[in-house]
């Protein structure tokens, strides 16, 4: 994986002083609240419900161990003892106290991490495919191009205070498992009919309170033209963007009014003038880059054989290994949703050992998912067991992948600000439910996702069953949506009718998941039902 | 009732205006009436507390101050989703205060 330079390490260093000198001048009364309060959130520091929260920047979701060890040690030293791994493939300390905060950025740099552009209207963490590197399907490796992406967008003059924040994922795949095209910018690597790499590009995706499926912009652009196509996106956004409405800021409404061909015929004409400005980084560059991201020493005639005579073995196997491009290896997915737990957590001494586990079975590498789980991206299939064990006592070893109980989950309004409900209860409940009914494994791939406000950080949109909180006469409440998808057949879920609460909530999605079992045909996902069958038996189901 | 409230500048920790000084308990606010404004202006200029505000609350049947809105309930117990890092965490019941 990348590893800094000495220009990395050097930016990281001085602003990690930088934050030291303006912390110290907040706590002496020199820095008001409100010039320090930008300050503080571009480098991660926000204040929420309880504390202040620090987010930490994981790119593209990549972790090595000793980056993975120093995020159990924060969380024991500076926090309460856990950290909550994000939608946005980062982690999140929910304990803060301001006068730590340097300390931890110092901390964080040593092994080459920081929280520069974890909030504000800027290019945020780049985020990718968990499995990339490893994936048996996959074009290319995209992660030296991600990487590409976050040299180019730190620090970037020009889009460090954009109309909006700014996200952008890069896949490799036809199988999408970065929510690519709910991105502002979501970039997939695709081959053309020469056989050439290149970069299709859709722009204008997102969630939040007004959802859309990024549009294709332009179907190829040659790989050494990234950079140069990425900032005509973003200039045409930055001249264009909505800045008198904060709901209208982000690019997805600006290439709605304007339309994805005029968007694209305005990118275009930027593009032909960068072109001739030189803009993009050399090849040496990218070369040095792609080097950091060479296979590790795969072996060679491994084993591909497997006892599964221990079922619970077997079944962690089914549903948490993923195929990989090397025989003898898989992806192994560590599950932070334990039944009743909160999607995401993870204690001080879970990360460690995940951190341990990551150098001893991963070639001394880990990812964190969108769906706030862990990957130890190359596992010899002939050491499965011995890792699965470490993980089971160690409470690490839910069976649950892309299963009802694997929620993807806002810390909503038991930490969040923004928040108008609570999610994390709802996502424990309904996780003991379907354990106590035992329906969860018949249910097969079910995503489920909640948000506790509009906002959908935790992706309500896009889940197969989604659940957006409100606030209802000062009451917390659930809308229940159906139908949506993060993948590469995305798509936005419906709202069945009025919303329910807590318990009710819960109800509702076990009567969703009983019309699915009863209409299901041969190999159906609850997903395909739904798109077969269409809301209306749902809404009976529901609504009587 | 208006009660203020806010966050420690250092700590960040939730604080409740207690008429002469901040706790960290609810249920030492008192009605500050109409002189929000006055005290969370000397106070912020003070860095006794970080952005402070005005909500509405009321006494309970047993005379304790209960902020109106559910987010400032979360607020003054702490996360209903891990009572062991609440302000109360030897009282399971307090959970029910919240919602």
């Amino acid at each position: 994986m990348y590893k800094y330079d000495q220009y990395d390490q050097a930016m990281v260093d001085a602003r990690v002083e930088e934050f030291r000198d303006q912390t110290r001048r907040r706590l002496e009364g020199t820095l008001a609240e409100e010039h320090f309060r930008p300050l503080r959130l571009q480098n991660g520091l926000y204040l929420q419900l309880h504390a202040y929260m620090l987010r930490v920047a994981v790119p593209y979701g990549t972790l090595n161990s000793a980056q993975m060890h120093a995020l159990g040690d924060i969380a024991d030293k500076y926090d309460r003892g856990y950290g909550h791994f994000t939608t946005r493939q980062n982690i999140q300390y929910n304990w803060i106290k301001l006068e730590d905060a340097p300390d931890i950025l110092a901390d964080l740099a040593k092994v080459e991490m920081h929280a520069i552009q974890t909030s504000g209207n800027c290019i945020r963490n780049i985020s990718s495919d968990h499995y990339a590197g490893a994936a048996a399907d996959e074009l290319i490796d995209p992660r030296p191009y991600a990487e590409l992406l976050r040299q180019w967008s730190s620090f970037h003059p020009e889009f460090l205070a954009l109309p909006r924040k700014f996200k952008i994922a890069v896949i490799a795949s036809e199988t999408d498992r970065a929510a690519m095209r709910l991105h502002d910018i979501g970039i997939r690597m695709v081959k053309n009919d020469a056989g050439e790499i290149g970069c299709a590009f859709y722009v204008g995706g997102g969630m939040g309170r007004t959802p859309m499926i990024g549009p294709l912009i332009r179907d190829f652009v040659p790989l050494d033209q990234l950079i140069t196509y990425s900032e005509a996106c973003l200039r045409v956004y930055n001249r264009y963007g909505r800045r008198d409405n904060k709901y209208k800021a982000r690019i997805k409404i600006l290439v709605h009014e304007l339309g994805a061909d005029e968007y694209a015929r305005q990118v275009e004409e930027e593009f032909a003038l960068l072109l001739d400005q030189g803009i993009e980084p050399p090849l040496a560059e990218l070369e040095r880059i792609k080097a950091y991201f060479a296979d590790p020493d795969f072996k060679s005639g491994l084993t591909e054989e497997l006892d599964r005579s221990d079922p619970d073995f077997a079944l962690w196997v089914d549903r948490n290994t993923h195929a990989h491009k090397v025989p003898g290896y898989v992806s192994a997915t560590i599950s932070l949703k334990p039944t009743g737990g909160i999607p995401g957590d993870a204690s001080a001494d879970q990360i460690r050992l995940m951190a341990a586990l990551t150098r001893e079975y991963s070639f001394d590498e880990c990812r964190v998912t969108h769906a706030q789980n862990i990957v130890l991206p190359h596992v010899e299939i002939g050491r499965l067991h011995e890792l699965w064990s470490k993980l089971e006592e160690a409470g690490l070893g839910t069976p649950n992948l892309d299963q009802i109980d694997d929620i993807i989950a806002c810390p909503g309004l038991d930490y969040c600000s923004l928040a108008n409900a609570r999610s994390i209860p709802v996502a424990q409940k309904i996780s003991e439910r379907f354990a106590a009914n035992g329906k969860a494994g018949e249910l097969g791939q079910l995503k489920l996702k909640i948000s506790g406000c509009i906002n959908a950080c935790g992706h309500h949109h896009a889940g197969h069953i989604g659940i957006l909180g409100v606030d209802r006469k000062g009451k917390e409440n659930y809308q229940l949506l159906l139908g949506g998808c993060e993948a590469e057949d995305t798509s936005l879920g419906k709202i069945t009718g009025p919303g329910f609460d807590e318990d009710g909530i819960v109800d509702a999605v076990e009567k969703a998941t009983d019309v699915y079992l009863s209409n299901r045909e041969d190999g159906e996902r609850f997903l395909d039902t739904y798109r077969r069958i269409g809301m209306d038996p749902f809404k009976e189901a529901l609504y009587g | 009732m208006k009660i203020l409230t806010g966050n420690d500048l250092k700590s960040g920790a939730v604080i409740w205006w207690t008429g002469r000084d901040w706790s960290i308990h609810v249920e030492d606010a008192v009605d500050v009436g109409d002189k929000a404004d006055e005290i969370m202006g000397r106070e912020e200029a003070a860095r006794r507390v970080n952005v402070p505000y005005a909500i509405d609350a009321e006494l309970d049947a047993d005379g304790k101050v209960r902020p109106a809105h559910i987010k400032d309930r979360v607020r003054a117990l702490g996360p209903t989703v891990r009572p062991d890092l609440t302000l109360k965490p030897a009282e399971p019941e307090a959970l029910n205060w919240v919602i």
